[in-house]
């Protein structure tokens, strides 16, 4: 626990908060606009975004045909999973979709991966540096759940236009799912179900990092008295250990639904 | 908890990031990884070829060794025959040559025989003028008495 004597609910809200700059609220430190930048989300983003660069490059001058190393052989194997899970969903060929499946996979997986580092550590350490704030999952902030299923997003439509054709995209619209009698129930029933697309794609994960963050936190929490300490290692342990299903779970949800999407959107079958 | 500009840095970042994937490792580890599926496909090709063609050489061995044989086999009793018609033929010579030198050395015998028959016959017949000549005190003109030799001789 931090510093000054808290109560539980000053130290879970005071876990909740963003490192922000630009548009904050000087009180409550929370954005107060949109025009606010989340710096500890953005800066664990580009580290780990940095980190599978750093692989990807490291990797790509040393690659070989023959006999792979360690690093290729556990690359080679994400690739290869992400590649059998393309070319099983993913009908005819687009090659976006496979560096985008893995780019996903593989972020969200390291993002949520923040989770498993101890709650209070780097909080712990950026406050030495007089950093007051600072929530070190990227994916519990909407930003950027959001982010990457609004881009997910973005390229249904454009895929959507470029093998339907602007035309074909509008019909799917009109006469889905109930046929040409029903236009404007069609209209509301299509846009929902588009629109639920990222919207579902962005809270699921958010849900399930932010509720895994959560309960971390309750389960510190339970350092209150010295004689609780067995019960705290004991549960945290075991929420970790769960957790990582969760996180790899998420992970790969988050990349299945992106190529069912854009599986459906390259799909001009009229029947779907 | 709104959503706020991190939002458009988080989507900056997802496009540079999908990128940089795509240009340094989505292409070039599936393109090694598709060499590799070649290669091993290419060396079991070969290796099934060469063990075909092992088995094929094996074969062919192995009726190259049985001809062989076969020739051997062949070689050797054509040379026995051959021994054995050696032989034979040795043998026959040695009787011919036994038999030519029997003859010869008979034709010998008999020719000194006669020889000797000859000198004998001459002998007696100077013997048996001398006798006569002494018998009767008197020269027996061979050269008259010629012919009554000549038929004496050819009596004895």
């Amino acid at each position: 626990m931090s510093g000054e004597a808290q109560s539980p609910a000053e130290y879970i809200q005071h876990h909740l908060v963003n490192w922000c700059v630009g548009d904050c609220d000087p009180v409550t430190h929370q954005a107060a606009g949109f025009w606010a930048f989340h710096v500890d989300t953005l800066l664990f983003g580009w580290l780990l975004a940095g980190l599978m660069a750093w692989a990807a490059f490291a990797l790509g001058r040393q690659l070989t045909t023959g006999t792979p190393g360690t690093l290729q052989n556990v690359i080679e194997s994400v690739v290869e999973f992400v590649q059998t899970q393309v070319r099983d969903i993913f009908p005819g060929s687009n090659p976006l979709i496979g560096p985008l499946a893995i780019t996903i996979f593989v972020w969200v997986f390291l993002m949520n991966a923040m989770d498993l580092v101890p709650v209070d550590l780097l909080p712990l350490l950026a406050r030495f540096v007089g950093i007051e704030y600072l929530k070190v999952v990227p994916t519990t902030d909407l930003g950027t759940t959001f982010a990457l299923a609004l881009s997910v997003f973005a390229l249904i439509i454009y895929y959507n236009i470029k093998i339907k054709g602007p035309v074909g995209y509008l019909k799917q619209f009109l006469f889905h799912p109930f046929g040409k009698y029903l236009v404007p129930v069609n209209i509301v029933m299509t846009t929902i179900e588009e629109v639920a697309k990222p919207v579902s794609l962005a809270l699921r994960l958010f849900g399930n990092m932010f509720a895994g963050e959560l309960i971390f936190m309750l389960i510190a929490l339970l350092s209150f008295a010295w004689w609780m300490l067995p019960a705290q290692v004991a549960l945290g342990s075991l929420w970790a250990i769960f957790h990582i299903l969760i996180i790899t779970l998420q992970a790969f949800i988050f990349m299945l639904l992106t190529i069912v999407y854009l599986g459906m959107a390259h799909t001009s079958d009229e029947e779907h | 908890m709104n959503i706020t500009a991190t939002l458009i840095g988080q989507i900056l970042t997802f496009a540079v990031l999908v990128w940089f994937i795509q240009r340094y490792l989505w292409e070039p580890l599936t393109t090694a990884l598709a060499d590799r599926q070649k290669k091993i496909a290419d060396g079991l090709a070969a290796a099934e070829r060469g063990e075909h063609e092992q088995e094929l050489a094996r074969k062919r061995a192995a009726e190259k060794i049985a001809e062989a044989k076969q020739q051997a086999a062949e070689i050797v009793s054509q040379a026995q025959k051959r021994a054995s018609e050696i032989v034979e033929e040795a043998k026959e010579n040695a009787r011919a040559e036994g038999e030519r030198l029997l003859a010869a050395a008979n034709a010998e015998i008999e020719q000194e025989a006669n020889r000797a028959k000859e000198q004998l016959r001459s002998q007696v017949v100077t013997l048996a003028v001398a006798g006569a000549e002494r018998v009767l005190k008197k020269e027996v003109d061979a050269k008259a008495h010629e012919k009554l030799l000549a038929d004496l001789v050819a009596q004895i």
